[in-house]
């Protein structure tokens, strides 16, 4: 394939993948800009948005579009009840001690882990996508007679794929409409800035935080649900996520949900571009570096406040 | 002679006796609890004294492994000058990080240490035509002794991981206790203060890094001399998190906590697959269970209990 | 690669244990033989199962265990082994190559196993087996690695039941060459065992005069592929695809949605589409393509009846799916391979008269004095030819087409196409 094509594709590929990514890494961000945990089980919870989507979908038996709406509603309800409970029962009575909440998290994670294994079962479950067409994308080239557009071979995409980009993009500005101009999400920036002083102000800090926490999980299910007609459900699948959202958390800058976004959308697109120009193993290693060395030098994340 | 050396040498002696009074499975588990513990030592003079929460010691772990075996394994380098070579890339691969990621604090500082052991790991795996990358070698059985002791048999193993745990034990044991170590404490405990009172603070927190990681690699290098293996699922996240649980279980902060966390962890998980197949589900139930009624972990909450003089 | 016919050796004892008819039909000499093995304890022989119920295996360890009791079963509904009852002793190792020496020695010093046996995943075979043989427990793996045959391993460890991935692989050459087409791009996992079908299947396919256009490695962690199909040459004739791991259903997805509605010819191992539906929504485009199967997964019209009989044992229907859930797809593909262990065990012990452990020597020696095995109720995916110096078995492999949402039978391959030459001999190791 020729290079202008071949990186199109690459950056339409890491453009699927930085929009799932922002939603997942989104609830990390909006758990660790208010409460200061980090969440090691945000992973198991993106699992679990999977595997619903895949009983609620295999369970109306439908048309794959009912399903999937269904699941769409459903998968992050459970989830995030499921999150608010487990904030309640654990996270509350340790006081969200940083370190012991990584401990806790991390036996929440085998938890959720096993049980999937004893329901779900270790299969890997593909979920029908509501509606999916190949759709072949022109490039342009200087031929004898000029400019001229063509259909290169390979170069395409899904229409799934794009609802994905969009539908990521919509949830996002619904949630910052959420945080900026509603009372709930004003006082959830209140409890963020100073939960004390919101606490003294009359604000029930408690139950902010299992609906943050709630929140956060339901936006891991929600990339979930999207994801899982691309790939599959499967009780391992949630590790990746939460590696590569606590990446964009941290390079975004703590807290910051326009630096989150931006991350992902460099996080995801890089994931895509630097594969077409490396070893893929390689390009990991870089990638990896890279992320690493951009925090060795702006620690703060690069929309995030220099601390102090 | 204090009651904290008197305590160290009374736990290597009761080990040593352990051999010859447990029965062969579990001087056998005794045998890896002691290498892990190791591990988890190393990684709690950065976590647990200096307050250095890393996420990416299996590089540590890993650089030992494969410096060791490795070298065994193509250059046919003998078990002692093969272990130096695994201490010096565990010490190198220390500095090189400790000097980059010690720019940052807290949160950053947990990720950009993952981010290099995931580097670390990607690497083992990149060059799998000699790491056979996750699928791993096993060191050629002949060569694993030390001056005529066979490490293959049951004795050999137990006393070569008994000797090295107890080198490190009472190294951390003086360290912790030496001004070096309080002047480490001192920064977990309010950096600023620290800096203030005139300490070197970023040069001595690379320092602990430096002999966090070395020792870290040294366990790793002893896992693959006595258990025969390397492969780089020891160099993933997981083996980063296992220290971090047997430090928090056993008491950060403590100088035998390391050996109760990891003796805990993997008898937790022996019987309870004794009893169901759930065993990460019951693994699971404990850990939440533990962070939430044993915050300090079981040694740092009976010295702050009871004990006072627990080193 | 050159190719040579394993012959037996002719020493003594191997030649004074062929004659008492040890060489495959070893069952049925022991049972004409009663009187000879007088049982001296009725204590059941105890056999641990290291098995993959957690971790990345699970999905082979639930199937694995299935076959492994059924197959227990029929050998104690026959009367045990040398008069005494199989128990199975079933230990989850997590998938993970520490927990795995673990069980190991479980099995040897706690729950006092006569041998241990069962095990899939190639890191967790290396990780096992050096405590295997330091602790003198024969350890029988099922698990397809070439491990065992490099020489990498101990006399201890043994792969009587299942063929290795060098032979697999080589013994698809010739019919890719011949019948799909002589440019071949590969698109593999970037780590040893996605290596090992990189290497041996170039160097074989370039020896029926084929080529290798391009090689594409995929790292192990990845989720999404179309990023690497534009490095398939357009001048492709097959792609040869061996993916790991559940993110298997994309990888097809996305080739079809990236080829659109013309592609080249496509050519893959079961391996990740074990326990899978072929009739998943987006599989559709592996219609018309082909698979490495070790034992056809939906029954074919020349079904032996022994693939009836061994089907109806483990309970699978004839589309490869459980009895009582037909969701639920086994690894058939594999599984015969612990069926086939567990009776070259029950062989192994009748022909060396073991008693206990400390005759464990003598079950490996009987083992390695082993080399054609019919097929048979005991051997029901085929023939074997089983290697007593290397501790590998050789056998047929088959190669299938999906046609209608099933794999149909085009191909079975001869034992010879998987022979290649010893890399090791383990008998001359002392125990």
């Amino acid at each position: 394939m020729d290079f202008g094509p071949h990186l199109m594709l690459a950056m339409l590929e890491g453009a699927v993948t930085a929009a799932i990514l922002a939603l997942t890494a989104m609830g990390l961000s909006v758990v660790f800009g208010v409460m200061r945990v980090v969440n090691v089980a945000h992973g198991e919870f993106y699992m679990l948005g999977a595997v619903i989507a895949w009983f609620v979908a295999t369970t109306l038996g439908t048309h794959p579009a009912v399903g999937f709406v269904a699941a769409l509603v459903i998968a992050p309800l459970v989830v995030g009840a499921l999150a608010a409970a487990a904030d309640k029962l654990i996270l509350q009575h340790i006081d969200y001690d940083p370190e012991r909440t990584i401990v806790a998290t991390i036996g929440l994670l085998y938890i959720i882990q096993q049980g999937t294994l004893m329901t779900f079962g270790p299969d890997a479950s593909p979920v029908e996508p509501p509606f999916n067409h190949r759709i072949a994308l022109p490039w342009f080239e200087w031929g004898e007679d000029g400019f001229a557009f063509y259909y290169p071979w390979g170069l395409s995409i899904t229409s799934y794929k794009l609802f994905v980009i969009v539908a990521a993009a919509l949830i996002l500005v619904a949630l910052y409409l959420f945080m900026t101009r509603t009372k709930a999400g004003l006082i959830m920036r209140a409890t963020q800035q100073d939960s004390q002083m919101a606490q003294a102000f009359g604000i029930p800090v408690s139950k902010v935080y299992a609906l943050v926490f709630g929140l956060g999980a339901a936006l891991a299910a929600i990339g979930a649900v999207l994801v899982v007609p691309i790939q599959q459900a499967h009780y391992l699948m949630g590790h990746d996520p939460l590696l590569l959202s606590f990446i964009v958390v941290i390079i975004g800058g703590l807290g910051s949900l326009p630096g989150t976004v931006i991350a992902a959308l460099l996080i995801g697109m890089s994931d895509g571009v630097i594969s077409v120009f490396f070893s893929p193993t390689l390009a990991k290693i870089m990638a990896t570096l890279a992320v690493a060395m951009v925090l060795v030098f702006r620690p703060q994340g690069l929309l995030g406040k220099k601390a102090h | 002679m204090d009651r904290a050396l008197t305590l160290h040498l009374a736990i290597i002696a009761a080990l040593a006796l352990a051999f010859f009074i447990l029965p062969a499975y579990h001087a056998g588990n005794l045998a890896r609890i002691m290498v892990l513990a190791i591990y988890a030592m190393g990684y709690n003079l950065a976590f647990g004294y200096t307050g250095l929460l890393s996420l990416g010691h299996a590089l540590f772990f890993g650089a030992g492994m494969y410096g060791l075996s490795l070298s065994m394994q193509h250059l046919g380098t003998p078990t002692l000058p093969a272990l130096a070579i695994a201490l010096a890339c565990a010490a190198v691969v220390a500095g090189v990080v400790g000097a980059l990621a010690l720019r940052t604090k807290g949160v950053a500082f947990m990720i950009v240490t993952l981010m290099f052991a995931q580097a670390g790991y990607l690497v083992a795996l990149y060059f799998s035509e000699w790491t056979r990358g996750e699928e791993g070698f096993v060191l050629p059985q002949t060569m694993r002794q030390i001056a005529g002791i066979d490490l293959t048999t049951a004795m050999g193993r137990y006393f070569a991981a008994l000797v090295l745990f107890a080198i490190t034990l009472l190294i951390i044991g003086h360290i912790v206790r030496a001004p070096f170590g309080r002047t480490l404490i001192a920064i977990r405990e309010n950096e600023a203060r620290a800096t203030m009172l005139g300490y070197d603070v970023q040069r001595l927190k690379w320092i602990a890094l430096v002999i966090s990681g070395t020792i870290s690699g040294l366990a790793g290098a002893t896992y693959a001399l006595l258990f025969g293996y390397a492969g780089a699922s020891f160099a993933a996240v997981p083996y980063s998190i296992l220290p971090l649980l047997y430090v928090l279980l056993g008491g950060a902060g403590t100088t035998l906590g390391p050996l109760i966390g990891a003796a805990f962890m993997i008898y937790l998980f022996d019987l309870s697959a004794d009893i169901t197949d759930a065993y990460m589900l019951i693994a699971g139930v404990v850990l939440v269970l533990l962070t939430m009624f044993l915050p300090q972990g079981i040694l740092g909450t009976l010295r702050a209990r009871r004990f006072k003089w627990l080193p | 690669m050159t190719k040579k016919l394993i012959t037996p050796s002719t020493t003594t004892r191997r030649g004074a244990l062929k004659t008492l008819g040890l060489g495959g039909t070893a069952l049925a000499a022991s049972t004409a033989m009663p009187g000879f093995i007088q049982a001296q304890s009725s204590a059941p022989i105890k056999i641990g199962f290291q098995v993959h119920r957690t971790g990345i295996g699970a999905s082979y360890g639930r199937w694995y265990d299935r076959t492994s009791q059924a197959a227990v079963k029929r050998i104690n509904d026959a009367g045990g082994i040398n008069g005494r009852m199989v128990e199975l002793i079933p230990e989850d190792d997590g998938t993970d190559a520490k927990r795995g020496a673990e069980v190991i020695e479980k099995f040897a010093t706690q729950s006092n196993c006569d041998i241990a046996f069962g095990t899939l995943f190639s890191h967790v075979v290396i990780g096992s087996a050096p405590r295997a043989g330091e602790l003198k427990l024969p350890y029988f793996v099922v698990s397809e690695g070439h491990h065992v045959a490099s020489g990498m391993l101990n006399r201890y460890t043994l792969q009587p039941g299942i063929t290795d991935v060098k032979s697999q692989v080589q013994a698809m050459a010739p019919y890719v060459a011949s019948n799909l087409g002589k440019k071949v791009c590969m698109i593999y996992p970037d780590f040893a065992f996605g290596h090992d079908h990189r290497d041996y299947f170039s160097a074989a396919f370039e020896a029926q005069g084929g080529t290798i256009n391009a090689k594409i490695a995929i790292p192990p962690t990845e989720t999404s592929f179309t990023k690497y199909f534009p490095q398939i040459p357009r001048d492709t004739e097959v792609i040869y695809h061996v993916m790991t791991g559940p993110a298997v259903l994309t990888f097809v997805k996305e080739l079809g949605e990236f080829f659109g509605p013309s592609r080249p010819e496509l050519f893959g191992f079961i391996d990740s589409l074990e326990a899978v539906d072929i009739a998943s929504p987006g599989l559709e485009f592996l219609e018309g393509s082909y698979m490495w199967e070790g034992m056809p997964r939906y029954v074919q019209t020349n079904q032996s009846e022994w693939d009836k009989a061994y089907r109806e044992a483990v309970g699978v229907d004839e589309n490869g799916a459980s009895v009582s859930d037909p969701r639920d797809i086994s690894t058939y593909a594999h599984m015969f391979g612990c069926w086939e262990t567990l009776n070259i065990i029950k062989a192994g012990m009748e022909a060396s008269g073991y008693q206990g452990p400390a005759d464990r020597a003598k079950l490996i020696e009987a083992v390695e004095a082993m080399s054609d095995m019919a097929e048979g109720m005991d051997h029901p995916q085929g023939a074997k030819i089983f290697n007593g110096k290397t501790h590998q078995t050789f056998g047929h492999q088959y190669i299938t087409k999906v046609e209608g949402g099933r794999m149909n039978l085009v191909h079975t391959t001869s034992i010879e196409d998987t022979l290649y030459e010893d890399e090791v001999d383990y008998t001359t190791q002392s125990f």
